[in-house]
């Protein structure tokens, strides 16, 4: 195999920006150890109206485990306070599923052999059109990270298209430079997430071997050069399991913390994957994340930043998901399709990114939204 | 009681309750209304969608008037464009402004308050701009045109109640629009504690929405509203706040 590059290093298109959040997300996570956590220090965490980075840090601990109950039935009132039984409602979009990155736990990884696809601005003009007479009207864009193949003018194309359809266009691409995001919002698009996956840089360095993606520092930066950029949210994300999730969990949340003390009007979100199984790895599975600890990391986030959107996955079954949703999750997909092109009246052209759990179509979770008394939200915010 | 109008921009209203519709279901928003007995309702235009699912606007009674609020703006400009926005919707005149850029406690900043006050007035609108209680940006928000003043009890959502009252007061005091206590109040006690004040009207939303039973809430804070707008008007008693009262007078010794 070829000779690993430097992860650490920027490429020289890359942009650099003041180190300073994402040198204190290193560092809260080096430092954090899940295990010095004690049940007084869950109690004292419980009995503050506001949480800070320490409680945060009890909360996520074991220690804090045998309180599920307690801190899911706090959690539940935060979430009722920001939101009151608002849910809100969406759908990924994949429009390309080319890759240049090898990512070994990811299916679109450059190396997996799957069907590559691509739709071009008509095909994913039919898609939103088939996603928009569902009712929904926020649509998340997702591309495989290929700047060859899906390049930021593709992307901004997309954008334009969505914005006909759809009141809220989210993003999940490649992590771009400031002025690229600069250029995506005035297409129309306002909220970018970025996975950073995991947030232990040597973990990381194994499992990026090639690709724009191996480059962690720059990963790390993107949701403040999405904002400098002009986006109005960034979602957070680390994908439970890789690392110690414990972990990678309160880096997250640090991360986020740190952003919005920097950026006050920013709209933060989270999102808690766990791994699943892609097409020709079936081994993959979460290890130690199960529901328990899942359910931990989300009320966590809720008790941490109780107005932030935290979304949950349809990687999660039918039944976690309806429960969560009353719990503290506030955004849920539905009608996923993780390929390319399943919407509409285009054929299947490329495979999946990998497993979900939860096939239900809009109106399904729409209806089981309603059924537990929650009102499903199609669109919370007006492009001005 | 019967001549008792709350007046604002020319507009009278009977009730003193406004209804926020934000943070609960839908097909609740009729009930809350009714037994609110509320004549104005709140209403987020980024959540009046104009498709074919669950629109909000198709829920509210006809007879109530609506209050679109520009919650999503961060700016003065965004405001103005949210506001001409729910007038060409169809969602009237009336418009609360709402200018956020804290994602986390959702305290309005003044500053770009008075600005969007100020061109919409001249617009013709009938602006209502949430506020944090400042008397200088009251009166700043009074010559923009306002035509009331909606200063914050504690922030959205937090049900802590009238944590700014003395505040508050002095706006009561000294501005002459009507003074509506909106944002922070979490019960029944403390709306009627705001209008005891003598503020003209209360507006809650997750109050009402978080409760158990929503219609029922919304009628205690009707009933509430209503009690303590008739002790402002009865004129409050006196209410000893520091030791007794003597009952040989200090100055008993002073000679005819």
């Amino acid at each position: 195999m070829e000779q690993r590059t430097n992860h650490m290093e920027y490429l020289p298109d890359m942009e650099q920006i003041d180190p300073t959040i994402k040198n204190q997300v290193i560092e809260a996570r080096n430092n954090y150890n899940a295990d010095e956590y004690t049940e007084a220090d869950v109690k004292i965490a419980l009995s503050h109206e506001t949480k800070t980075p320490r409680d945060f840090g009890a909360l996520l601990s074991p220690a804090a485990l045998p309180f599920l109950e307690e801190i899911a039935r706090q959690a539940k009132i935060e979430t009722r306070k920001h939101f009151g039984n608002s849910v809100n409602m969406f759908t990924p979009l994949y429009i390309s599923n080319y890759c240049e990155n090898y990512c070994i736990y990811c299916g679109f990884n450059c190396h997996n052999k799957i069907h590559r696809a691509k739709l071009n601005a008509e095909e994913i003009e039919k898609e939103m059109q088939a996603i928009a007479k569902t009712g929904l009207q926020e649509i998340l864009i997702l591309t495989g990270e290929s700047k060859k193949m899906s390049d930021v003018k593709y992307i901004g194309e997309a954008c334009k298209i969505a914005r006909k359809y759809f009141k809220v266009v989210g993003l999940e691409v490649y992590p771009m430079n400031s002025d690229e995001y600069k250029y995506i919002h005035e297409c129309g698009a306002d909220y970018v997430t970025v996975f950073q996956e995991t947030y232990d840089s040597d973990k990381y360095e194994t499992l990026h071997l090639a690709g724009h993606k191996r480059v962690f520092p720059y990963r790390l930066e993107t949701q403040e050069r999405a904002l400098m950029g002009g986006m109005r949210g960034v979602g957070f994300a680390a994908l439970l399991g890789l690392a110690d999730f414990r972990k990678d969990a309160f880096a997250t949340g640090m991360h986020a913390y740190l952003i919005q003390r920097k950026y006050p009007h920013a709209e933060i979100a989270f999102s808690c994957p766990r791994l699943r199984p892609i097409i020709n790895n079936d081994k993959i599975n979460p290890k130690d994340v199960h529901e328990p600890q899942l359910l931990q990391v989300i009320c966590a986030y809720r008790l941490f930043m109780p107005f932030a959107s935290i979304t949950i996955s349809t990687r999660e079954c039918q039944r976690f998901r309806d429960n969560v949703v009353q719990i503290a999750a506030t955004k849920i997909s539905a009608g996923v399709d993780v390929g390319i092109g399943g919407h509409g009246d285009n054929d299947k052209k490329g495979d999946e990114q990998f497993e979900i759990s939860d096939g239900r179509n809009v109106k399904q979770v729409y209806d089981a939204l309603v059924e537990n008394g929650l009102q499903p939200v199609m669109s919370d915010y007006i492009y001005v | 009681m019967e001549n008792d109008k709350l007046i604002i921009g020319g507009h009278e209203f009977n009730s003193r309750f406004i209804l926020g519709s934000g943070k609960y279901s839908l097909d609740l928003i009729k009930a809350a209304v009714e037994n609110a007995g509320a004549e104005i309702i709140t209403l987020a235009l980024r959540r009046a969608t104009t498709g074919n699912v669950a629109n909000i606007l198709d829920y509210i009674p006809e007879n109530v008037t609506l209050l679109p609020n520009t919650s999503g703006a961060r700016n003065a400009d965004e405001a103005v464009r949210i506001a001409r926005l729910a007038r060409e919707v169809g969602c009237g005149d009336f418009i609360k402004i709402e200018v956020i850029k804290d994602s986390k406690y959702l305290l309005p900043d003044n500053y770009e308050t008075i600005k969007a006050t100020e061109i919409l007035a001249k617009e013709g609108f009938i602006v209502m701009p949430y506020m944090y209680p400042d008397l200088n940006v009251a009166r700043s928000l009074r010559d923009a045109g306002a035509a009331s003043i909606m200063p914050l009890g504690a922030p959205i959502g937090s049900n802590k109640g009238i944590c700014t009252k003395e505040f508050i007061k002095i706006l009561i005091d000294e501005i002459d629009l009507p003074i509506i206590v909106d944002a922070g109040i979490g019960k029944p006690s403390q709306a009627c504690e705001a209008m005891e004040m003598g503020a003209a009207a209360v507006m809650a939303n997750t109050a009402i929405a978080t409760a158990g039973n929503i219609p029922q809430m919304a009628e205690a804070f009707k009933n509430a509203i209503e009690a303590g707008r008739l002790a402002y008007l009865a004129g409050m008693g006196r209410v000893i706040e520091k030791g007794a009262s003597a009952s040989s007078p200090l100055t008993g010794f002073l000679e005819n």
